[in-house]
């Protein structure tokens, strides 16, 4: 598998969808503090209709017109999304499960309608259900690569205010930031962010690019700075393994091994994460029992009989279960 | 007469999800719906390698197992300090990869097909036939989601009162002694349950529409629980009705269709509801204003 980084086609490949875990990893760190983590998921099942139009009305396969294509249909879910909730009694998670799949249904009924109609060279388009990292060509890496380059700048330039905004809005208002302006601006990046990643990983699972190594990194840190870093590189391996694999088994799509690979880290970090992992968490329960049980001792030692330890023994246990 | 077949199977699957999706919303589950019928693929997928037969009733117990454990682990995610939505997220798509994974890479030795998974196949439905003793008694996949259906009204109608009370006021009933927990798990088990019946015809990702848009537009047009669950029962057979018929003039995904008419209902019910809808609430206030 190493001789895939003499393939100069498939080095660019590969910086690609590492330049799209990063930024993906990144933006989706605030989305998840700012608790909107299946937003990414609506965004990107919405933007399929998106990319059909493009295609339909272009006739031509543009990278760079899907992308508008599938940013508008995102945005434009977020903004229904949004008045559903607002003037009705719906409740958010209800009026995203409505927008993701009636936006999902139109992106089908034009997928089949290119498919059986005379739109020629509609064969790819399919692709991006579950992205095709190896049907992309340099010029498509090019935009990518300089669109994930460019959120990554943006992330760092205005880092102190999308702290503040996915941390406490209302203390933002207070200092007089437009906090609102600042939302959208977020609401952007996550949109530009999840329709770059089609591509890599497509429609149906970008949104774990964004979700799983954000929450994976979170395991790691309680630094914001930290997190987000370690998220972009959590989501730049997962991209580079999807790429990586699927280019070299025939008929596997990327996404899901993407998938899986982010999946991998976060379950890695869920076992070893310092405080919050399973295994400290652990280690740190028995050193707690230890430490109670000596007490105990010490104390039984100095005054009371030895026994009443040996029964104290099946409390503790329960005591540091809870 | 594929036409007949078609449109009934369509109801039936819209009837299933239908009653189950009001539960989800009045107890705003709405995703963890969205996450069930993406989880149910790994066990589709494991059913039909192992037995190698679409025979449904693999099928059924490989989702509903996969629906118990992505239930199980979103909750022991939550409990483990991961927000609730990000946990829904990392679970359902790690499930979903799984099943997409392991249909790529048996593709060939397999039927299948991962469109068919996603989308449905609706138009192959009455092609697939059920045979007793030589006699053709229809379609498989109307009897299979016939029976979902009797089991979902049975459960549903034998402990209403519980479920009823249990979405609007757990904590109530918890204090009447009602284990909520356990109908918590009986509604997952009936939600996985219809997601894989359902899934051979509207495929997994279009099951949430069926799930959810139904409901929220019998929500928006009643306030009653019982009224609630016939509308949405109607709207959800109109839906499959109509989409059926958008999809033959427009030689579309009829799945898809589908999913279009319910949300064109949901719109209408969105601004004319003579109670909650848009137009509704902005006469009430031009009134209130007056």
């Amino acid at each position: 598998m190493w001789e895939m980084l003499n393939d100069p086609n498939l080095r660019w490949i590969l910086m690609g969808s590492i330049l799209l875990g990063f930024s993906n990893g990144i933006v989706g760190t605030f989305s998840y503090l700012r608790k909107e983590s299946l937003l990414g998921d609506v965004l990107a099942h919405a933007a399929l209709p998106g990319i059909c139009i493009a295609f339909m009305l272009s006739g031509v396969k543009s990278v760079g017109l899907f992308l508008v294509g599938a940013a508008a249909a995102a945005l434009a879910a977020a903004a229904i999304t949004n008045l559903i909730s607002r003037y009705s009694r719906i409740k958010p998670d209800a009026a995203m499960g409505i927008v993701l799949s009636v936006f999902f249904g139109i992106g089908i009924v034009l997928l089949t309608r290119i498919q059986h109609g005379s739109y020629g060279n509609q064969s790819g388009l399919d692709k991006f259900l579950f992205g095709q990292a190896a049907s992309m060509t340099m010029g498509d890496v090019y935009v990518l690569g300089g669109t994930a380059l460019g959120m990554s700048l943006i992330c760092g330039l205005l880092f102190k205010e999308f702290k503040m905004v996915s941390f406490d809005p209302a203390f933002g208002r207070g200092l007089g930031f437009k906090v609102t302006a600042l939302e959208y601006a977020l609401l952007t990046l996550v949109t530009v962010v999840v329709v770059t990643g089609i591509q890599a990983v497509g429609v149906v699972l970008v949104a774990a690019l964004l979700i799983t190594p954000s929450v994976a990194a979170r395991y790691w840190t309680d630094r914001l700075a930290a997190m987000t870093v370690l998220a972009g590189a959590f989501g730049a391996a997962s991209g580079a393994a999807g790429a990586w694999i699927s280019s070299g088994v025939n008929q596997l799509p990327t996404g899901p091994i993407s998938v899986l690979a982010a999946t991998g880290l976060f379950l890695l970090s869920v076992l070893f994460g310092p405080k919050r992992g399973i295994l400290s968490k652990l280690l740190l329960r028995r050193q707690a029992k230890r430490d109670w049980i000596s007490k105990q001792l010490a104390k039984a030692g100095a005054g009371a009989p030895a026994t009443q330890a040996g029964t104290a023994n099946p409390a503790g246990e329960r005591g540091a279960s809870l | 007469m594929s036409g007949f077949w078609i449109v009934l199977t369509g109801a039936l699957v819209a009837s299933c999800c239908a009653i189950l999706g009001c539960f989800l919303i009045l107890r705003r589950m709405a995703l963890i719906g969205d996450a069930i019928s993406h989880a149910v693929l790994p066990g589709i997928a494991i059913a039909f390698l192992m037995s190698g037969t679409r025979d449904s009733i693999f099928m059924l117990l490989g989702a509903a197992a996969f629906g118990f454990i992505a239930v199980f682990l979103i909750e022991m995610f939550r409990s483990g300090g991961v927000q609730s939505d990000a946990s829904i997220g990392v679970v359902f798509t790690a499930l979903f990869a799984v099943g997409v994974v392991l249909i790529s890479l048996n593709a060939r030795n397999i039927d299948l097909d991962l469109d068919c998974v996603l989308f449905g196949e609706i138009a192959y439905v009455q092609w697939s036939t059920l045979e007793i003793g030589g006699a053709d008694l229809g379609p498989k996949a109307v009897w299979l989601l016939g029976f979902t259906l009797v089991v979902i009204l049975l459960v549903i109608s034998l402990f209403y009162k519980q479920f009823k009370l249990t979405s609007f006021d757990p904590a109530l009933a918890a204090a009447l002694g009602i284990p909520v927990a356990l109908f918590h798990y009986v509604l997952m088990g009936l939600v996985s349950m219809a997601s894989v019946s359902s899934f051979e015809s509207v495929g997994a990702i279009l099951v949430v529409g069926l799930l959810i848009i139904p409901p929220a537009a019998a929500y928006l047009l009643t306030d009653r629980l019982g009224l609630m669950l016939v509308i949405s029962v109607a709207v959800g057979i109109v839906s499959s009705i109509a989409g059926y018929g958008a999809a033959v003039a427009l030689d579309a995904s009829i799945a898809g269709c589908m999913v279009c008419a319910a949300g064109v209902l949901f719109a209408a019910a969105f601004l004319l509801s003579p109670k909650h809808g848009l137009l509704a609430l902005r006469r009430a206030r031009s009134r209130a204003a007056a």
